[in-house]
């Protein structure tokens, strides 16, 4: 079990240090005029042309080989794009999927055509990607899609319906989990499921809204009505689709967005209390801090791992379960500390929209149960 | 790699440190200690393997190791409770060897802070002024203060029986904090000015690394030992670690460890690195919180046996709520921490953190 707690400690990388200034220097142009309630968006920020020169800078699939358009970086380096992006509330939403998970699975499990036709795009910041896993009655239980692809000369057929899809209204591709296996085929849930590109402007593809409470439109509905698929859209093997999912969440869950989501209002609290704060206020932000710089260390922490070839889903989960706690947190100690009325009208605006979208925060990307399932699954209780 | 090579060299004085301790501190020792024991199998097994100069330089006859390698000798020490004054005879050595002063054999106390007085006499220094909380003070061959005089740091040895009037004291772990009263004259040579840089906060923060450490392999092993009972002990048809409250509950325990391995290795890493302070904040207030919240959470899934004098639980969970309030609790660090970003401004939050 002492690999449970194995979170070596990230080494130190002089380029990456380098880099972060780059990136700060970059992002201080770039967003001198962004406010913070839109800073708060935080990786909900959509801005298609941001994204396009982020690609421009090389910041967009930086570990991927450079004969995919990659630019061949380390892991640490890109972690610290993805962070200073992050603390800065840079609008990264458009590609953020692509650079995150897509790739590395198209990297991983993609044939060769797939990989020189979609990776180029992708790390340009031109080819946005979204994830087609949930449905009306798989959630939590990702196992129970009802989705199914058929079998028919030179491809396939897909009808079903996929849910929450952040994005779908705005990206080119979306990434389909689905049933593959034969109709009776019950016994083994996993098996049987297979994963597929979707050209989301194909006939056979209906996208609806589903606002927040918040009144946005970041979801939706994705329905799939005898959508044809070429052979050439199943990504890695037939039937190979639980595992292919599985390996895409440790990447999902660990990233400075786990923990960050908060962070514009922790600025906007540090602004209102002021340089010199009251005892309690300083011990609160304190407090807020100390828990942030830990996640910071596991979530390196586990990128390294990741980039070594291991399979951290354990810690991955324990990242994001950690995470979600203290951006949920941040909304109740900064409301207690300074009341919306009192902090000004920004401090009021921003404190409103996380107060809104904190319950999010340990839903999206397996919920806090799910993660805290998989935890005690990894200490071999299940 | 040299990493590779780094780590392996770790994991050596790691796991021989382990050995060793897992050998020597069985809940009978723990318990004697308890009644007014000395431990002194154990502790000369700790001091033919050297482990009480692992913090010195190889010139005051350390063996070299990076700094926190030698602290990650802590992190083991804490999953046993290791019932001897292993951190302050690291750190009070450590201090000494900073301040060009021959290090003592044997376990040493230390002391510090503003009850204590320097002052210079006709052949020497006189040291008055009294300390509470005092690790192992009963056990010490010598006590090392650390005491501010002039406006300067310096370091005192007091070896001569007699320098101190010891009073018993115990934390709530049933460890001798004791409280010491001085009033000695020294002779010249056993004081001398502390290391650049080494004042009152700066011991402090290093005392908090080591209870920071202390607390992460505490943590890591009662949840060890959690687990492992959830799945023995049965009620209802089976193991109780097959419902999902346990379940749940459980993945909270270990996250807590893990939070707090994470934030102590970072504190160790601010130790290596000059002693910087926020970092050290960091580590000290992280474990702290996981210290309260992974003890209930241990105590409750063993139920009422957990509660017993007899099961071995204890040994932990109440070291780990004494280790937490030692050299500094949550709020004190939270403060300091707290006061160190506000005074950079709200803009330069994020470039502290990363700085850390």
């Amino acid at each position: 079990m002492s690999s449970l707690f194995s979170f070596p400690s990230p080494p130190p990388c002089p380029q990456a240090e380098a880099l972060r200034g780059e990136v700060r220097d970059f992002l201080a142009t770039e967003l001198a005029e962004r406010s913070p309630l839109r800073r708060a968006e935080s990786w909900n920020g959509f801005d298609a042309d941001f994204s396009r020169r982020l690609g421009a800078r090389g910041w967009i699939g930086m570990t991927w080989p450079k004969r995919y358009g990659g630019h061949e970086r380390s892991a640490l380096e890109r972690y610290v794009v993805l962070e200073e992006m992050l603390a800065a509330g840079a609008p990264v939403a458009a590609h953020w999927i692509a650079d995150r998970q897509s790739g590395p699975n198209l990297l991983r499990y993609g044939t060769e055509a797939q990989r020189l036709s979609l990776l180029p795009r992708m790390a340009a910041g031109e080819h946005f990607f979204c994830i087609g896993m949930s449905e009306p009655d798989a959630g939590s239980d990702l196992a129970s899609v009802r989705t199914r692809a058929t079998r028919v000369a030179g491809g396939w057929v897909v009808n079903g319906t996929k849910l929450w899809t952040t994005n779908a209204h705005l990206c080119h591709t979306m990434i389909m989990f689905c049933r593959t296996g034969r109709p009776d085929e019950t016994a083994d849930r996993h098996g049987g499921t297979s994963q597929f590109l979707v050209d989301l402007t194909l006939p056979g593809v209906t996208i609806r809204s589903i606002d927040a409470l918040t009144g946005e439109h970041h979801f939706n509905e994705v329905v799939l009505q005898d959508l044809f698929l070429p052979e050439t859209a199943l990504i890695g093997t037939e039937g190979g689709g639980w595992s292919q999912v599985m390996s895409e969440l440790a990447f999902e869950r660990s990233g400075p967005e786990r923990f960050l989501s908060s962070f514009a209002l922790l600025v906007e609290l540090m602004r209102v209390i002021g340089r010199d704060p009251s005892e309690r206020a300083a011990i609160a932000v304190g407090r807020l801090a100390a828990h942030i710089a830990s996640l910071r260390r596991l979530s390196r922490s586990v990128a390294g791992l990741l980039a070594a070839g291991a399979d951290p889903a354990l810690q991955a989960a324990m990242v994001k379960d950690l995470g979600a706690l203290v951006e949920q947190e941040i909304v109740e100690i900064a409301r207690q500390l300074v009341p919306p009325e009192a902090g000004g009208d920004t401090y009021a605006a921003v404190l409103a929209y996380l107060t809104l979208h904190a319950p999010s925060f340990s839903l999206r990307g397996g919920t806090r149960e799910i993660l805290r399932g998989i935890i005690a699954r990894g200490l071999g209780l299940r | 790699m040299n990493q590779a090579a780094c780590e392996s060299d770790d994991a050596l004085l790691r796991e021989s440190a382990s050995r060793l301790f897992r050998d020597h501190v069985t809940a009978a020792v723990l318990a004697g200690v308890e009644r007014g024991e000395w431990p002194a199998t154990l502790w000369q097994a700790i001091a033919d393997a050297g482990l009480p100069a692992a913090l010195l330089p190889e010139s005051a006859g350390g063996f070299g190791v990076p700094v926190s390698d030698a602290l990650g000798l802590l992190r083991e020490a804490g999953r046993v409770g290791l019932p001897v004054p292993l951190p302050e005879t690291m750190l009070a050595g450590w201090l000494l060897a900073g301040a060009g002063l021959p290090v003592p054999d044997g376990p040493l106390a230390l002391v510090a802070g503003a009850g204590l007085e320097l002052q210079p006499e006709r052949s020497g220094w006189r040291l008055s002024g009294e300390c509470s909380g005092v690790a192992w003070g009963r056990a010490a061959v010598a006590v090392v203060a650390l005491v501010m005089a002039q406006d300067r740091a310096f370091v005192a040895v007091l070896r001569r029986p007699g320098d101190w009037a010891l009073q018993p004291v115990m934390n709530v772990a049933g460890e001798p904090r004791d409280s010491l009263r001085f009033d000695a004259s020294l002779p010249g040579a056993a004081v001398a000015g502390a290391a650049r840089g080494i004042g009152l906060p700066q011991l402090r923060a290093a005392g908090a690394v080591t209870r920071s450490l202390m607390i992460a392999g505490a943590l890591q092993r009662i949840t060890e030992m959690t687990v492992q009972y959830a799945g023995e002990r049965r009620q209802f048809g089976k193991p109780i670690g097959g419902f999902q409250a346990v379940q749940q509950n459980l993945a909270v325990l270990a996250a807590q460890a893990a939070a707090a391995t994470a934030a102590a290795d970072l504190g160790a890493q601010g130790f290596a690195e000059g002693l910087r302070l926020p970092a050290i904040a960091v580590a000290k207030s992280r474990a702290g919180e996981a210290a309260g919240i992974g003890a209930a959470i241990a105590h409750q899934i063993h139920g009422a046996i957990g509660f017993t004098y007899e099961h071995s639980l204890h040994f932990l969970t109440r070291r780990l709520w004494a280790w937490r309030d030692e050299y500094g609790g949550e709020a004190e660090w939270n403060l300091l921490l707290g006061r160190h970003l506000a005074a950079a401004g709200a803009d330069r939050l994020w470039p502290e953190l990363t700085a850390l």
